[in-house]
């Protein structure tokens, strides 16, 4: 098993690399090879799931140092969750990238796989300089990838993003070397049994690394006053990048769960996080259903409702109970699957409308406006979280699980209209595309069997959320349990044995 | 010494911050790259000072922590390749937008100013 856990790493690295070299062969070949590594690399996903819904925490020390001196990689069940969700985004991403005729496609593939591999690194990482060098892998991929395809508006967003994730980088560094100084280690099982142990007197200095810390994950999650980035950035990219970008906010909610629920929320800092998260959560909310109401094209619609998703997530975070956490990484599964689909919806329906594209105006009718139509109906519905898709269940059982109090009033007022907002938004950009048309258009292509593919799997698997809804939670709960009370993964991590030769 | 290191790191920090918040992507790229040197040097203190000491164990009684020197190795090399890519991206920016201003708009400077630095020039 052991060597296998590096395969979510490994693989899409030497997939890149290979493809780089690969540039001027045909594009069915990369293009098959790029599937197929993106295949397996599900495949292992899967196989963690299911080996850590068993119960067991597989842990691996490169090079044989052991913990707390070495780096080790390590899949508990929250970091195989998060691969396999990962995984499922970029095997229909990629498919996606096969119906385009005229791509570019000299760097498209391998930094696709880049982006995966800087990903899964930070999901399967136990050390947090290690979490630092893998979000640097995927910022560097996701910065070429935000500007791939050239032009005015990207080049704009690009510099954003890149300026602000690049100061974002150094307020890491910063938090990582607070950490460090007080406590002398960087693994993070080693670092959570440090700080129960922490004098009184530096508690001021190790909430500030907390705090900054908070701040770097928060401008990768996008929060409030932080997501400035993002709408522009993600109307910007082309569609399957921009699927792709729907699991880049996942991984700044995870990195919160795991730094901050596993090492500082607990005895001298406790406590810290939640006076913070929770009117984070609520205004972020509120500023993406205004957002959304406000915004003049499709794409970046759904990029607020991104924002939305992120700041549901962060009030379940908040709450911190399992009941809570389950809630959330339901929603996040959700959530990421679901955006997805529709980005890549809005760009089959983009390129029917031709010069149109995805502004929310009066254009000529699409060629296959019905079929269409009633797919954008139904994602529509689930990412609203209308019942009886999986963006029903997630917010139900958030807000099932919301203690009682002022916080519960808040919010249950602000999802619910954050909800109704979205329904208004996306219902009017729906009876704008469909229904107010000029003149019927079949000059445009239809939608390319591979795109179908992409979006059928996807929308497949959010509905499989709901069909498989037991399971599903089954595994969350186990998996709230084990964040909640984190001490098996703190046993596996000081029990990990060294790798036979 | 920690004063001066730490007069060092906030004098950059300081400038680093005031250029990143400028409107013109030059200014901006160095502001970064200020910062970044701040945030290296912060990092490296972060094993304490320790002089005539090798960042080696068991080679003598005082020895300095060696990992903070090998992360900031990492940050560095980070950091540059960072640095290189933001200039790269700033100069495709300049090219696509025709300016080098960070949102891509170049506002028309006040009459006053204008007229101040056509005297500059002939001056």
């Amino acid at each position: 098993m052991s060597h296998l856990l590096l395969t979510p790493i490994l693989l899409p690295a030497l997939t890149a690399v290979l493809l780089v070299f690969m540039a001027r062969s045909s594009l069915k070949v990369t293009r098959v090879i790029s599937l197929a590594s993106a295949l397996v690399v599900l495949a292992v996903s899967l196989y963690f799931v299911a080996q850590s819904a068993a119960g067991g925490i597989e842990v691996y020390a490169l090079g044989n140092w052991l913990p707390p001196f070495g780096i080790i990689i390590i899949a508990d069940r929250l970091s195989s969750l998060m691969l396999l969700v990962n995984a499922v985004l970029v095997v229909s991403s990629i498919a996606f990238t096969f119906s385009w005729k005229a791509e570019r496609n000299d760097s498209l593939q391998p930094l696709i796989h880049f982006l995966a591999m800087g990903v899964n690194g930070a999901f399967l990482t136990g050390d947090l300089f290690n979490l630092f060098v893998f979000f640097e892998v995927m910022l560097i991929a996701s910065y070429a990838l935000a500007i791939f395809g050239g032009g005015k508006e990207r080049a704009k967003a690009g510099l954003h993003y890149v300026i602000l994730n690049l100061v974002g980088s150094s307020f890491f560094i910063i938090g990582l070397g607070i950490v460090y100084g007080l406590l002398g280690t960087m693994n993070m099982a080693d670092l959570a049994a440090k700080v129960a142990e922490l004098p009184p007197e530096h508690a001021p200095l190790l909430a500030a690394a907390a705090l900054v810390l908070l701040l770097v994950f928060g401008l990768k999650s996008a929060i409030l006053p932080l997501y400035f980035w993002l709408p522009r950035a993600y109307a910007a990219a082309i569609a399957p990048v921009a699927a792709l970008f729907a699991i880049m906010t996942k991984v700044g909610v995870y990195s919160i769960v795991r730094v901050h629920g596993m090492i500082f929320n607990q005895a001298p800092i406790a406590d810290l996080l939640a006076p913070w998260l929770w009117p984070i959560a609520i205004l972020t909310i509120a500023a993406g259903s205004i957002g959304v109401l406000g915004v003049k094209r499709v794409r970046s619609q759904i990029a607020y409702t991104v924002v939305i998703s992120v700041g549901t997530m962060i009030a379940g975070i908040a709450m911190n109970t399992a009941e809570a956490l389950q809630a959330t990484f339901y929603y996040l599964i959700h959530s990421t699957w679901i955006t997805a689909v529709l980005f890549l919806l809005t760009e089959v329906i983009a390129q029917q409308r031709g010069s149109m594209a995805d502004s929310i105006v009066r254009g000529p009718q699409i060629r296959q406006h019905s079929l269409l139509a009633s797919y954008f109906f139904v994602a529509a519905i689930a990412v609203v979280g209308m019942p009886p898709l999986s963006g029903f269940f997630g917010k139900i059982l958030l807000l099932k699980a919301t203690p009682a109090g002022p916080a519960q009033v808040w919010l249950w007022s602000v999802i619910l209209v954050g909800s109704l907002a979205t329904i208004v938004a996306l219902g009017r950009t729906g009876s704008t595309l469909f229904w107010r048309v000029t003149e019927y258009k079949d000059s445009k292509p239809k939608v390319a069997r591979s795109s179908w593919w992409s979006m059928n799997s996807l929308m497949a698997l959010t509905i499989a959320l709901v069909v498989f809804a037991q399971p599903v939670l089954t595994y969350l709960g186990d998996m709230s349990a084990q964040l909640i009370n984190p001490t098996q993964y703190f046993h596996a991590v000081l029990s990990t044995e060294v790798v036979s030769k | 010494m920690e004063l001066i290191l730490a007069i060092v790191i906030a004098v950059l920090t300081g400038t680093g911050i005031y250029l990143l918040l400028r409107a013109r992507t030059f200014p901006v790229v160095m502001g970064l790259t200020l910062f970044t040197y701040a945030v290296n040097l912060f990092l490296f203190a972060m094993g304490r000072i320790r002089y005539n000491a090798p960042p080696v164990t068991n080679m003598a009684d005082i020895h300095t922590d060696p990992l903070p020197q090998a992360l900031v190795l990492t940050a560095i090399v980070i950091g540059f390749a960072m640095t290189a890519f933001v200039v790269v991206l700033s100069l495709r920016a300049r090219a696509d937008l025709g300016n080098d201003h960070v949102d891509g708009i170049d506002k028309p400077r006040p009459e006053k100013e204008l007229t101040e630095q056509t005297e500059e020039a002939n001056a």
